[in-house]
């Protein structure tokens, strides 16, 4: 039996399109939500390693995490991998509602998108009033 | 010279009946994750705060420790399913992109394996050492 070669069809359009686009708050969501996910992934969970195993060796080592961590630089990086956890949780939670089959009517999916970022911004701003006042 | 049908030649190439899997994990680990760092982050506000006596003694109790290993573990999941995507919408020459993949699971199990062991050393060391 011959071997058939299907022809190829003519090259289809790829999705999204690289050059035409502009910024809309879904889109913006899906950027940041696959963002701050590596983000955290490859910087806040070995951050949270390296906190474990300090307070798992000693006085000693969990010292060096501490001097680290109230320092200015431990500030920025607490601060912002907290908004990435909140902007995460946000969108993740949104892309669960749409797994079900809901929230694709247009306005309700942008209303959704924008709110992601304003929990996530007033989350933050939460969280550090509340470390920062104690 | 391509041979065979279309279908043929991707057979085993892609997530052909086993994507649904992971993007089920994907949200299986989610809905943990949220619960978990939800625990996570209201639990370390009520710490008075994160000194070393204050942090150990926290970590020590079942009932911390059980959901750092769970945290950690789900976490570790999720973030292999979710970059392994990354990896595989960016990197287009098939060589680069297993040596990549399997480097992010070494990273994975790394990070993951330190957390667990330091979550077990606090949890079940001797107090005080």
């Amino acid at each position: 039996m011959a071997i058939v070669t299907v022809p190829r069809p003519r090259p289809r359009p790829l999705s999204p399109h690289l050059s035409i686009w502009r910024w809309r708050s879904p889109m913006a969501a899906s950027i940041f939500h696959r963002v701050t996910g590596n983000a955290m992934g490859f910087g806040a969970f070995a951050l949270f390693a390296w906190w474990l195993l300090a307070a798992a060796s000693g006085a000693k080592a969990y010292a060096t995490w501490s001097h680290v961590a109230h320092g200015p630089l431990g500030l920025i990086v607490g601060i912002g991998f907290t908004w990435t956890l909140f902007q995460h949780m946000a969108s993740g939670v949104r892309h669960l509602v749409m797994d079900t089959g809901s929230n694709f009517e247009i306005h309700a999916n942008r209303r959704s998108a924008s709110a992601t970022f304003v929990f996530s911004v007033l989350m933050t701003a939460l969280v550090w009033a509340l470390i920062l006042a104690r | 010279m391509q041979r065979g049908t279309e279908l043929g030649r991707v057979r085993g190439l892609g997530a052909a009946r086993s994507g649904v899997g992971h993007w089920w994990m994907q949200k299986v680990t989610a809905a943990a994750n949220l619960a978990l760092l939800i625990w996570f982050v209201v639990s370390l506000l009520r710490l008075p705060g994160l000194d070393y006596v204050t942090v150990v003694l926290w970590a020590r109790q079942p009932i911390v420790a059980v959901p750092l290993l769970l945290l950690t573990l789900s976490v570790a999941y999720h973030f292999r399913l979710g970059a392994t995507v990354m990896l595989e919408d960016y990197i287009h020459r098939e060589g680069t992109k297993v040596v990549a993949v399997t480097m992010l699971n070494f990273y994975v199990v790394a990070v993951a394996s330190a957390c667990a062991f330091a979550v077990l050393k606090l949890a079940l060391g001797a107090p005080g050492a």
